[in-house]
C-alpha cells in the first residue's frame, strides 16, 4: 500500500498569504501615512474587489447569473440613509442593519426570481432592480428622482474629515478583505464542496443529498446582505443617495461583470486580477470617456470567446497557479 | 368611458411590445437563446431609420425596406460571427457576451449619435384618429397593433407550414440528427438571427415614430419584451401578443392612477403572474 | 479502388474518452455487416465516425474510393451514407410526414420516396400527421428507418434497431429488411441480439472496449469463439 499525505496549501499560497497579511497591516495604517486621494482610490479598489467577489460567487461557483445586484447596492444606500433620517441611527452601525435588512427583502425576491432559470433569471433580477430604482423614486421623503444629501447634523456623527475618511476607508478595507476571506472559507468547507458538485453535475448532486435549492436560496441571501452593505458605504462615502446612481446598472453590474469576466469566472484569484486590470484600464483610458466602455465590453467580449475562464483561470490552467488553495493535494511517498 | 379608453390604449400599445417581445421569442424556441443586446438592436434600428430617412427623404414606414434587410444581414453576420460561438451547453458565455455586446451598442451609438433625445416624424399618421362610439383609436396605435398580429400569423406560418421553419424546429430539437438532413446548425441559427433583426426593425421603427429615443433606451425595451415573453407563456407567440396587451393595460391602469407609476404597474403585473402562474398563462415549452 | 467503404486505423473519442483504438473494416456494395460487441464496445462511436457526426483523430474513412474522413454528416448523407440512430431521435416537433420529407431534403434520386415508404409501413400513412413521438415505439423505429431511407442512400447504418422493442415488432422489422437492403444497398446492423444480427448479415466484425476481437462471415465461426470474442476472453 502507498504511502501518502494529503495538504491543501502550495508554497505558492502560503507566500501569497503571508504577502496578504503584511499588505493588510500596512493599509490598516494607511490613514495616518496616505493622502485623502489614496485612501478613497484603495477604498473604491476594496469596495469594486468585495462586489466583485460576492458576484463571483453568485455566477460562477453557485450557478445564479445576476444582472440585478445594483438593487441590493441601492437597497443598502437607501436603508442606511432611512436609519440614519427617521430613526436617528448612527451611520456606521446602520450599515450592517441595512445588509439585515436587504437580506430579509431578499428572501421573498428570491422565491420570485428562482421561478426563471437561466439567461430568464438574469434579466428577472434586472426587473427586480428597476422596481426598487422605481420605488426609491417614488419616496419623497428620500427626494424622490433626483434623490437627498445626507444633512450636516448626521454628518457630523461621522466626526471630523480625517475620522470620517478613516471610519469609511477601513469599512471598506474590511468589507473588501472579509467578503474575500469569507468566500475562500466558504469554498473550503463542505458547502464549497457542494457547490463545486452542483456546478459538475446537478442530477447528481440531488442523488447525494445535496439540496440544491436550499444552497442557492442561502447564497443569494447572504450575498445580497453583505451587497447592501457595500451599498450602505458606497452612498454613505458620498454623502448622497439617488435613485439613478444608487441603482446604477453601469456602475454596480456592467464594471462587476466585466472585472470578474476579465479577471477569470470561477476563481478566487480571478476578481483580484479583475479589478487590478479595471483600475489600471481607468487610469489610461478614463480621459476617453464612452470608448472607455466600448474598449471593456469588446474586451471582455474576447476574453469569453478566447479564453473563457479569465486571464486567471488561463494562467492557473498552464502554469498550475493557486494562491487561494481550496483543492487537496495528494503526495505519494516512494 | 374614461376606462374602457384607458384598457383600449393598453391593448393598442400592447402590439408594440409584442413586437418587441416576437424575436426574443423566436430566438429562444430555435437555440434556447436569449440576447440580451436585443432591445439595444431595437434602438440600433432607430437610429438605422433615422439615417436613411436623412439621407432619402422618405417616410419613416417606407424606409422600412432599407432598415429590414439592413438589419437582417447584420443579424445574419452576428450570429454566425460572435453568437455562434457562444452557444453549445453552458449558460454563461451567451449571457455574458450578449451583455458585453449590449454596453458596446449603448455606447458605441453614444458616440456616433450623442445623448441627444430623437424622433422620427411620420406626419399625419401620428395624430390621426378614427372615432366610434365616444372611442378615439390613433391610427398609428391602431396600425402598431395590426402589424403586430400580422408579424406573429407570419412567424407561425413559416414556423410550421415551410421548409424554413421545419428546419427551424429540427435544428432546435435535436441538432446532432438534424445535421444528417443536411441543415447546418451555423446557417440555421444564422437565418433564425436574421429573421429575429427583420422583426426588430420593424419595432425600432414604430418604437422612434411613436416616442423619442436615445442610445439608452435598449434596456428598458428588452425588459418590456422580456416580461410579455414570460406573461404569456415561453413558445407560444399569441401567447406573446396577450402577454403584450396585459403588459400595456396594467402600465395604462398604472398611469391613470399616477404618472410616476406607469412602468412600476407593469412590473408589478409582471411579477404577480410570476408569482401565481411562474410557466406563465398559455405556456407551450419549458425553459 | 474499392467501390465501398473502407475504414482503416480509426481512434475516436467519446467526450474525454478513447472510444475507438484502431479499428479497420471493409464493405463491399450490397453487403451487410454485422457490428457486435457489448455495451460501451464504441459501436455507436464507429458508426458516428462513418457518417461523419464524429471527426476522428487517427485514421482514415474511405467511401466508394473517396477520402471521407471528419466530413461533416451533412456532407456524407449527401455523398449516399444515411444513418438510423440509436434510440430512433426523431423530430418531436414534426409530424411523421414532416420528419420523412425533411429526410429527404438532401435531393438524392432514387427508388425511395414517400409513397413507396407509406406501401413498406401502411401504419406510417394512416398516423402521417401526428406528431413522430406519439407513435408506439415500434412504429417510431419504422418512421426512423423511413426518414433515413429518404434520402437515397447506399450506405445504411443501423443503430440498435431492436433497443426497447418488443419482439415481435423486432420480428416484423426484421422481416422488411431484405426489401430495403435488396437493391444493392449495403448495410452495417449494430445489434445487441447476436443471433439475429448473425442471421441477417453476409459478415460480421467484433468489437472489445474499441479495439476488433474477432471479423469474419457468420458461418465461418462457431457460437464458443464469437461468445469467446465478445466477451474478450
Amino acid at each position: 500500500m502507498m504511502q501518502f499525505t494529503i495538504s491543501r496549501a502550495t508554497l505558492t499560497s502560503r507566500i501569497a498569504a503571508i504577502f496578504a497579511l503584511v499588505l493588510l497591516a500596512v493599509l490598516a495604517a494607511a490613514p495616518w501615512w496616505a493622502s485623502s486621494s489614496f485612501l478613497h482610490l484603495a477604498g473604491e479598489f476594496a469596495v469594486y474587489l468585495a462586489l466583485a467577489t460576492l458576484w463571483n460567487l453568485l455566477a460562477g461557483y453557485t450557478g445564479l447569473v445576476s444582472v440585478g445586484q445594483q438593487a441590493y447596492v441601492g437597497l443598502g444606500g437607501y436603508i442606511t440613509f432611512s436609519l440614519a433620517l427617521f430613526l436617528g441611527v448612527h451611520p456606521l452601525l446602520a450599515i450592517p442593519l441595512a445588509g439585515l435588512v436587504a437580506a430579509l427583502v431578499a428572501i421573498p425576491v428570491a422565491s420570485l426570481v428562482f421561478r426563471l432559470a437561466g439567461a430568464y433569471f438574469a434579466i428577472g433580477t434586472w426587473v427586480m432592480a428597476e422596481v426598487f430604482r422605481l420605488i426609491a423614486a417614488q419616496a419623497t421623503a428620500l427626494g424622490g428622482g433626483s434623490g437627498i444629501s445626507l444633512p450636516a447634523t448626521v454628518t457630523k456623527e461621522l466626526g471630523g474629515k480625517w475620522l470620517r475618511e478613516a471610519s469609511i476607508f477601513w469599512l471598506a478595507l474590511a468589507l473588501g478583505a472579509g467578503c474575500l476571506a469569507l468566500v475562500y472559507l466558504l469554498l473550503r468547507s463542505r458547502i464549497g464542496l457542494a457547490l463545486t458538485a452542483i456546478r459538475d453535475s446537478e442530477v447528481a448532486s440531488t442523488s447525494l443529498g445535496i439540496r440544491i435549492g436550499r444552497v442557492k436560496h442561502v447564497l443569494y441571501v447572504l450575498v445580497a446582505g453583505l451587497t447592501a452593505m457595500i451599498g450602505a458605504l458606497i452612498s454613505l462615502q458620498k454623502l448622497r443617495v439617488s435613485p439613478d446612481a444608487a441603482f446604477s446598472v453601469n456602475d454596480w453590474t456592467a464594471f462587476v461583470i466585466f472585472i470578474v469576466v476579465i479577471g477569470g469566472i470561477g476563481t478566487i484569484e480571478g476578481p483580484i486580477i479583475g479589478t487590478i486590470i479595471y483600475f489600471l484600464l481607468r487610469e489610461f483610458l478614463a480621459d476617453f470617456g464612452t470608448l472607455y466602455l466600448l474598449f471593456l465590453g469588446t474586451l471582455a467580449i474576447v476574453v469569453m470567446l478566447g479564453a473563457p475562464k479569465g486571464l486567471w483561470g488561463y494562467a492557473a490552467e498552464r502554469f498550475g497557479w493557486s494562491l487561494f488553495p481550496v483543492g487537496y493535494r495528494i503526495h505519494f511517498k516512494e | 368611458m374614461d376606462l374602457i379608453n384607458i384598457i383600449l390604449q393598453g391593448v393598442l400599445v400592447g402590439g408594440l411590445y409584442a413586437l418587441f417581445a416576437a424575436g426574443l421569442s423566436l430566438i429562444f424556441g430555435v437555440m434556447r437563446l436569449v440576447n440580451i443586446a436585443h432591445g439595444d438592436l431595437i434602438v440600433l434600428a432607430a437610429y438605422i431609420a433615422m439615417e436613411v430617412i436623412r439621407l432619402s427623404g422618405l417616410p419613416p414606414l417606407v424606409a422600412l425596406i432599407f432598415v429590414v434587410p439592413v438589419m437582417a444581414a447584420f443579424g445574419y453576420a452576428l450570429q454566425r460571427g460572435i453568437l455562434n460561438r457562444t452557444l453549445g451547453g453552458d449558460l454563461l458565455p451567451p449571457l455574458l457576451v450578449s451583455f458585453g455586446l449590449s454596453v458596446i451598442l449603448q455606447n458605441g451609438l453614444l458616440a456616433v449619435f450623442t445623448a441627444d433625445s430623437r424622433k422620427l416624424d411620420a406626419g399625419v399618421l401620428e395624430t390621426a384618429s378614427v372615432s366610434f362610439g365616444g372611442l378615439s383609436i390613433g391610427l398609428l396605435p391602431a396600425l402598431m397593433f395590426a402589424t403586430a398580429v400580422a408579424v406573429i400569423a407570419a412567424l407561425q406560418f413559416m414556423f410550421y407550414k415551410t421548409a424554413l421553419g421545419r428546419a427551424f424546429r429540427a435544428t432546435s430539437d435535436d441538432a446532432e440528427i438534424a445535421e444528417l438532413m443536411g441543415l447546418d446548425r451555423r446557417r440555421v441559427y444564422a437565418w433564425a438571427m436574421a429573421l429575429c433583426l427583420g422583426v426588430v426593425a420593424i419595432a425600432g421603427v414604430f418604437l422612434a415614430i411613436r416616442s423619442n429615443f436615445d442610445p439608452f433606451m435598449g434596456p428598458g425595451r428588452l425588459i418590456f419584451g422580456f416580461e410579455a415573453v414570460i406573461i404569456g407563456g415561453l413558445g407560444n407567440l399569441w401567447g406573446t401578443l396577450a402577454g403584450g396587451v396585459i403588459l400595456g393595460v396594467a402600465q395604462g391602469l398604472g398611469a391613470a392612477i399616477d404618472p410616476g407609476w406607469q412602468i412600476l404597474a407593469g412590473h408589478v403585473a409582471f411579477l404577480l403572474i410570476l408569482a401565481i402562474k411562474p410557466r406563465g398563462l398559455f405556456p407551450r415549452m419549458d425553459g | 479502388m474499392s467501390d465501398g467503404l473502407v475504414v482503416e486505423g480509426v481512434e475516436s473519442f467519446y467526450g474525454d474518452f478513447k472510444a475507438l483504438h484502431g479499428v479497420s473494416l471493409a464493405l463491399e456494395p450490397g453487403k451487410v455487416l454485422a457490428l457486435i460487441g457489448a455495451n460501451g464496445a464504441g459501436k455507436s462511436t464507429l458508426l458516428k465516425s462513418i457518417c461523419g457526426l464524429v471527426s476522428p483523430k487517427a485514421g482514415r474513412v474511405t467511401w466508394r474510393g473517396r477520402d471521407i474522413t471528419g466530413l461533416g454528416g451533412a456532407q456524407t448523407v449527401a455523398l449516399g451514407i444515411a444513418l438510423v440512430p440509436e434510440g430512433r431521435r426523431l423530430f418531436k416537433s414534426l409530424s411523421v410526414e414532416e420528419n420523412l420529407i425533411l429526410g429527404g431534403q438532401i435531393g438524392r434520386s432514387g427508388p425511395w420516396g414517400l409513397q413507396r415508404l407509406y406501401d413498406l409501413f401502411p401504419i406510417l400513412q394512416e398516423k402521417r400527421h401526428q406528431p413522430a413521438t406519439s407513435l408506439s415505439g415500434g412504429q417510431q423505429q419504422m418512421v426512423a428507418i423511413g426518414r433515413a431511407l429518404m434520402s437515397n442512400p447506399d450506405l445504411v447504418l443501423f443503430d440498435e434497431l431492436s433497443l426497447g422493442l418488443a419482439p415481435i415488432v423486432i420480428k416484423d422489422i426484421y422481416a422488411q429488411l431484405p426489401k430495403i437492403t435488396g437493391q444493392g444497398m449495403s448495410a452495417i446492423l449494430v445489434e445487441q441480439d447476436v443471433t439475429r444480427a448473425l442471421n441477417a448479415a453476409n459478415q460480421f466484425l467484433c468489437l472489445v472496449e474499441g479495439r476488433v476481437s474477432l471479423a469474419g462471415a457468420p458461418q465461418d465461426h462457431s457460437r464458443d469463439a464469437i461468445s469467446a470474442a465478445y466477451f474478450g476472453t
